[in-house]
C-alpha cells in the first residue's frame, strides 16, 4: 500500500483536506488492472486490457460529504482533489492524527492471472467453446468470456489510519442459444472468485456445458404457470432471493431513510425460526470477499436474521456513526471514483436440515426455480421481482416439465416469513449488483429453500 | 489541433510504432459535479475530473483494445503497446477494420452555458427546491429518499490511421427523486426526473410534483385478477420496450443469429400506424453527436415504417459483413469501452390520441406506470419476457384503483404487433437509453396477478 500512496504524501493531503475545517477526512487511492476477453462464433475476440488509477478525497462536516475524484496518483494530483473537496468548507483548519499503518491480510492469490500467458486464456475459451457446441447439434451459437481486474487500494483518514488491500478476482461466463425448428432458447453459467488463476485449473469447462444443458432442456419447456403458488428455490445463485428480499432492506441507508421496510423491526420475528442468514465478508476467496472494506474496516461476519428475529443492520462509517454503532465493514465502492455506501459482501441463508427431495416432495402443485436471472427489489416499499432462467412446474411431488419465460414477483415481508423449509445442500455463487450506480461483487448462496406461497408471472393463464 | 486531439493523434502513431498495422484512438476529458440531498440538507458534494484514452489496434484481421488514465507520452506509449498485445491474441476476422473517413457536419446547441455558469451552491439550491416541491405537494408525501443532481461537460476526440479526425464537447444535466407517501400503514414510492443539456432546462416544479403523484397514486394498490386485456404504457415504461427492440435491431445481435427480428426486414410486423427511428443528430435528443464512437458521422435511421420492419443499425464492422454503408451507431460508455453497436436516440413517432383517448379506447385494462426486472425478465435473442409491473386500473375507460405486484409477459415481436395506437404527446426518457415516446395502447398482454 506504501507504494501507491506514500504516508507523507497522505498526512500533507489530509491536511489539506481539513482546511476549512471538518470532522473528518479521507484519501482513498486505487490502481486497476484488467483484461477481457470472449469467444463468439468461434472466434477470439474482444480482447482488451485496462489500467486507471486515480484517488477519491472526501471530508465530513455536518450531515454534508464534500468529495472530489482525480486521475492520477501523482502528489499534485492527490493535492487537487484535496483542495477542491475541500472547496466549498467554510470552516476552521482542523490538524489530521498522525498516520498509524495498520497491516492487513490481503486474501491470498496462487497463481496472479497476469503472470498467466493471455494466449492460455484463448485456449480456455476455445475449450469451453468445444464443450459446449459438443453437447449437441442443436447448440446454435455459443459465447463465453473471460475477466481478471486487479484492484490494489490505500486507504488513509484524519482519526490516523493508513491500511490497504490488494484484490485480484477472475471470472468466466458462458451463454449457449439452443435452436430446434422455430423453437430457441438460451442457458448462462457463471464461474468466479476472489481467486487467480487456480480458480480455473480443475474444470472451468464444466459450466459451458451446463450453460448448454440449460439451454437445450429449455427447448422442451412449455409456457409458465400464472398465480399464487408454493415455489422451491434452487441453491446456490437462489440466494439472490434473500439478497434482494431482505439484504439491501437492511443496508443501514436505506433503513435510516426510512425507505425499508425492515425500518424499526430490530429484534422481531420477520421469518420462521429455521431460518439463519448472515453476510461474511471474510468467507474464504469468496467472489464478494475483502481483507478491509473501503473505508478500511476490516471485513466481518454479520449475523442479519437469528432463528427468524431480524438481529442487524448492515453499515458503512457514517451511518454507523449516525445509529451510534460500529461499522460492520460493508462500507463499498465501485472505484475512486465513488463515494463508499453499505453493500452487502456474501450474503446467505445458513444450510437447514431438509433435503432437496423431501422439500420438493412435499409440494402438489407448485413452481421450482432453479436458477435466476437476477432480481429487482424496492427497499421502501419491500416489492420485488426476480426473473427465472432455469424453473420447472411441481405436480404430486414430482418436478415434471420446464418453463419458459416466468417470473416471480411479491412482497419480502410476507415471502420471507413464508419460507418453510431450508435445504442441507448449502453453495454459493457469483453475482454483480447494482446500487445507486454502483456495481459491486457479491457472493449469494443458500441450500434449497421453500416459499410457501408466492406470484408465478407466465404467460398460462 | 487541440491537446485532446493531439493525443488521440498521437496515440494513432504509437500504436503503430508498437505494431500495429492500423490504429484509432477515443480520448475523453469530462468534468462534472453532483449534488445529493435529503431531508432539507446538502447529504454529499462531489467534484469530478477524468480523462482517459481508449486505443483500438488491428494487426491484419486481428483487433484489440487498452485503455488508460495516463494520458502523458509514456502513459499514452504504454497503453498503445497494450493494444497491439491484445490484438495478437484476437483470432484473424476479415471484416474487422478502422472507420474510413467521412465529412463530419458540425452540429452545434450540444453545451448549454448554464453548466458552467451556475454555481454548486445554486445547484444544490435546485435539488433542494425539488424536494421542497414533492413535499408540499400532498399531505401523504412522508419524505423523500434522496433527491440527486448531476451535470457534466466533456470534449470527445477521436483520431485514425485511416484519416478520421474529430473532436466535439457535449454537456448534460438530470435530476431524480424517489418521493415515499405513506398512508394506513402502507408505504409506496414514486419517481420524478428531468433531463436537458444544462440546469437551465430543468424544471425543479414540475419534478417534484412528478414523484409526489406517483407516489400517491399507488396508495392502496392491490393486486389485479390474472387475464389477457387491453394494457396502456406509461411513457416512461413504452420508453424502456423501445430500448430492449432497439437493442434486438443492432447488426450484431442480428448476424449472430441472436436477435428476434433477423430475417425479417421488410415485414409487416405492426399496424401500419406505427413508425419508430433512430436519429443522432435530434436537436432535442440526449445522445446526439456530430459522430459516433468510431468517428462516423451520426444520422438518421428508419427503422420501422408503415408498420414494416424497415432497417437494422450497424457500426463500421457490422456492415462489412454485408458490404453495406455503417448507419453510424457504434456506441461507447467513455474510453473505457470499445465500440459496439447501439441506438443513439430512439424515437417512437407520436399518433392523434390524447390520454384521455387512448383510456377509452383501452375500454377495460390495466394502465402500466412502473416495471420492474427488466434485466432479468427479458431474454434478448428470443423476446420472451415477463416483468414485475405497477399502474392503474382501467375501467370504462377511465383511471381507477392503482395496481401493484403483479406481471406483464408477452414477447417484443408480439408486443409490436399488438401496438393499436400512440399517445399524441411524447416526452424525452432516459431509460433504455435514450428514447422519445408517447403511451402506447397495446391491445392485448398477459397480466398476471391473484
Amino acid at each position: 500500500m506504501s507504494e501507491l500512496i506514500d504516508p507523507a504524501v497522505a498526512s500533507r493531503v489530509l491536511g489539506r483536506a481539513l482546511a476549512n475545517g471538518g470532522r473528518f477526512a479521507e484519501v482513498f487511492a486505487e490502481r486497476r488492472h484488467g483484461l477481457t476477453m470472449s469467444i463468439d462464433e468461434s472466434r477470439i475476440e474482444a480482447v482488451q486490457s485496462g489500467a486507471e488509477e486515480g484517488a477519491g478525497v472526501r471530508v465530513v462536516e455536518g450531515g454534508t460529504t464534500y468529495f472530489a475524484h482525480v486521475d492520477g496518483l501523482d502528489p499534485a494530483d492527490l493535492e487537487r482533489a484535496a483542495d477542491e473537496a475541500a472547496a466549498a468548507l467554510r470552516g476552521e483548519r482542523r490538524e489530521p492524527q498522525e498516520l498509524r499503518a495498520v497491516a492487513t491480510t490481503p486474501v491470498p492469490i496462487e497463481r496472479r492471472p497476469e503472470e498467466v500467458p493471455a494466449e492460455r486464456k484463448a485456449a480456455l475459451l476455445r475449450e469451453l467453446d468445444e464443450r459446449a457446441r459438443g453437447q449437441a447439434a442443436e447448440i446454435a451459437q455459443f459465447t463465453s468470456s473471460y475477466a481478471e481486474a486487479r484492484r490494489q487500494v490505500a486507504v488513509a483518514n484524519s482519526d490516523g489510519l493508513l491500511t490497504g488491500d490488494d484484490r485480484t478476482r477472475t471470472r468466466i461466463g458462458a451463454q449457449a442459444v439452443a435452436r430446434r425448428g422455430d423453437a430457441v432458447e438460451t442457458g448462462a453459467e457463471t464461474l468466479g472468485a476472489h481467486r487467480g488463476f487456480e480458480l480455473l485449473e480443475d474444470d472451468p469447462g464444466l459450466i459451458a456445458e451446463q450453460a448448454a444443458r440449460k439451454a437445450l432442456t429449455l427447448l422442451d419447456a412449455g409456457p409458465a404457470p400464472s398465480g399464487s403458488m408454493p415455489v422451491v428455490v434452487g441453491g446456490g445463485f437462489g440466494g439472490v432471493l434473500f439478497h434482494e428480499m431482505t439484504g439491501h432492506g437492511l443496508e443501514a441507508d436505506h433503513s435510516q431513510k426510512r425507505a425499508s421496510v425492515y425500518v424499526d423491526k430490530l429484534g422481531q420475528q420477520v421469518a420462521q425460526p429455521l431460518l439463519n442468514a448472515y453476510d461474511d465478508g471474510r468467507l474464504p476467496n469468496e467472489w464478494g470477499s475483502d481483507a478491509i472494506d473501503d473505508e478500511g474496516t476490516p471485513t466481518q461476519k454479520t449475523q442479519l436474521i437469528e432463528e427468524g428475529r431480524l438481529s442487524a443492520y448492515l453499515y458503512d462509517r457514517l451511518t454507523a456513526e449516525r445509529d451510534g454503532v460500529g461499522s460492520t465493514g460493508n462500507g463499498r465502492r465501485e472505484s475512486f471514483r465513488h463515494l463508499p455506501i453499505p453493500r452487502m459482501t456474501n450474503t446467505y441463508i445458513a444450510p437447514g436440515d431438509a433435503t432437496p427431495e423431501a422439500i420438493i416432495a412435499d409440494v402438489d402443485k407448485g413452481f421450482y426455480a432453479v436458477s435466476f436471472a437476477g432480481g429487482q427489489v424496492d427497499p421502501a416499499t419491500g416489492d420485488f421481482v426476480f426473473g427465472v432462467s432455469e424453473g420447472y412446474l411441481i405436480e404430486g411431488g414430482k418436478v415434471t416439465r420446464p418453463c419458459r419465460g416466468a417470473t416471480l414477483i411479491g412482497n419480502c415481508l410476507e415471502a420471507l416469513m413464508a419460507i418453510d423449509a431450508v435445504g442441507d445442500d448449502f453453495f454459493m455463487k457469483t453475482g454483480i449488483c447494482g446500487k445507486g450506480g454502483q456495481k459491486a461483487p457479491v457472493g449469494t448462496g443458500q441450500g434449497h429453500v421453500r416459499v410457501g406461497a408466492m406470484t408465478v408471472g407466465g404467460t398460462e393463464l | 489541433m487541440t491537446e485532446l486531439s493531439t493525443t488521440a493523434a498521437q496515440a494513432v502513431e504509437a500504436a503503430l510504432g508498437a505494431g500495429a498495422a492500423a490504429a484509432e484512438a477515443y480520448a475523453s476529458r469530462e468534468t462534472g459535479r453532483e449534488v445529493r440531498v435529503h431531508g432539507g440538507e446538502v447529504e454529499s458534494l462531489t467534484a469530478a475530473t477524468q480523462s482517459g484514452i481508449g486505443i483500438r489496434a488491428w494487426i491484419g484481421g486481428r483487433v484489440g483494445y487498452a485503455f488508460g488514465t495516463d494520458l502523458s507520452p509514456a502513459g499514452v506509449g504504454a497503453i498503445a503497446a497494450r493494444a497491439a498485445e491484445a490484438a495478437a491474441v484476437a483470432d484473424e476476422d476479415e471484416f474487422a477494420a478502422p472507420a474510413e473517413p467521412a465529412e463530419i457536419e458540425a452540429l452545434p446547441g450540444l453545451s448549454d452555458p448554464s453548466v458552467a455558469s451556475w454555481s454548486t451552491a445554486e445547484a444544490a439550491e435546485l435539488a433542494l427546491s425539488v424536494e421542497r416541491v414533492a413535499l408540499a405537494a400532498d399531505a401523504r408525501v412522508a419524505g423523500v429518499e434522496q433527491v440527486v443532481y448531476a451535470d457534466s461537460s466533456e470534449r470527445v476526440a477521436i483520431s485514425s490511421s485511416t484519416g478520421v479526425a474529430g473532436e466535439f464537447g457535449a454537456s448534460d444535466c438530470f435530476a431524480y427523486l424517489q418521493a415515499l407517501a405513506e398512508d394506513d400503514g402502507t408505504r409506496e414510492t414514486g419517481l420524478g426526473f428531468g433531463l436537458a443539456r444544462g440546469p437551465d432546462g430543468l424544471d425543479p416544479e414540475a419534478i417534484g410534483e412528478e414523484a409526489a403523484a406517483r407516489a400517491v397514486a399507488m396508495i392502496g394498490a392491490s393486486k389485479p385478477s390474472s387475464r389477457s386485456c387491453p394494457v396502456v404504457l406509461d411513457p416512461t415504461v413504452a420508453a424502456s420496450f423501445a430500448g430492449l427492440i432497439g437493442g434486438t435491431l443492432g447488426a450484431a445481435a442480428v448476424q449472430r443469429g441472436r436477435s428476434p427480428f433477423a430475417g425479417r426486414i421488410g415485414e409487416e410486423l405492426a399496424s401500419g400506424a406505427l413508425a419508430r427511428h433512430d436519429d443522432g443528430r435530434d436537436p432535442e435528443g440526449p445522445a446526439s453527436a456530430p459522430f459516433d464512437g468510431e468517428g462516423v458521422p451520426r444520422r438518421r435511421t428508419a427503422l420501422i415504417e408503415g408498420g414494416r420492419l424497415h432497417s437494422f443499425l450497424y457500426d463500421t464492422y457490422t456492415a462489412n459483413r454485408e458490404n453495406r454503408a455503417s448507419t453510424g451507431n457504434a456506441s461507447r460508455h467513455g474510453y473505457r469501452s470499445q465500440p459496439s453497436v447501439s441506438a443513439s436516440n430512439l424515437v417512437v413517432s407520436p399518433g392523434e390520441l390524447s390520454f384521455e383517448q387512448l383510456l377509452r379506447s383501452a375500454g377495460d385494462g390495466v394502465f402500466v406506470t412502473d416495471i420492474a426486472g427488466l434485466h432479468s425478465g427479458v431474454n434478448p435473442v428470443t423476446g420472451v419476457f415477463s416483468v414485475g409491473a405497477s399502474g392503474r386500473a382501467i375501467r370504462d375507460g377511465e383511471l381507477a384503483e392503482p395496481l401493484r405486484e403483479f406481471t406483464i409477459a408477452s414477447d417484443l415481436v408480439a408486443m409490436l404487433g399488438a401496438v393499436e395506437a400512440a399517445g399524441a404527446e411524447a416526452r424525452w426518457v432516459p431509460f433504455g437509453g435514450s428514447v422519445l415516446t408517447p403511451p402506447l395502447l397495446i391491445g392485448s398482454m398477459a397480466v398476471s396477478g391473484s
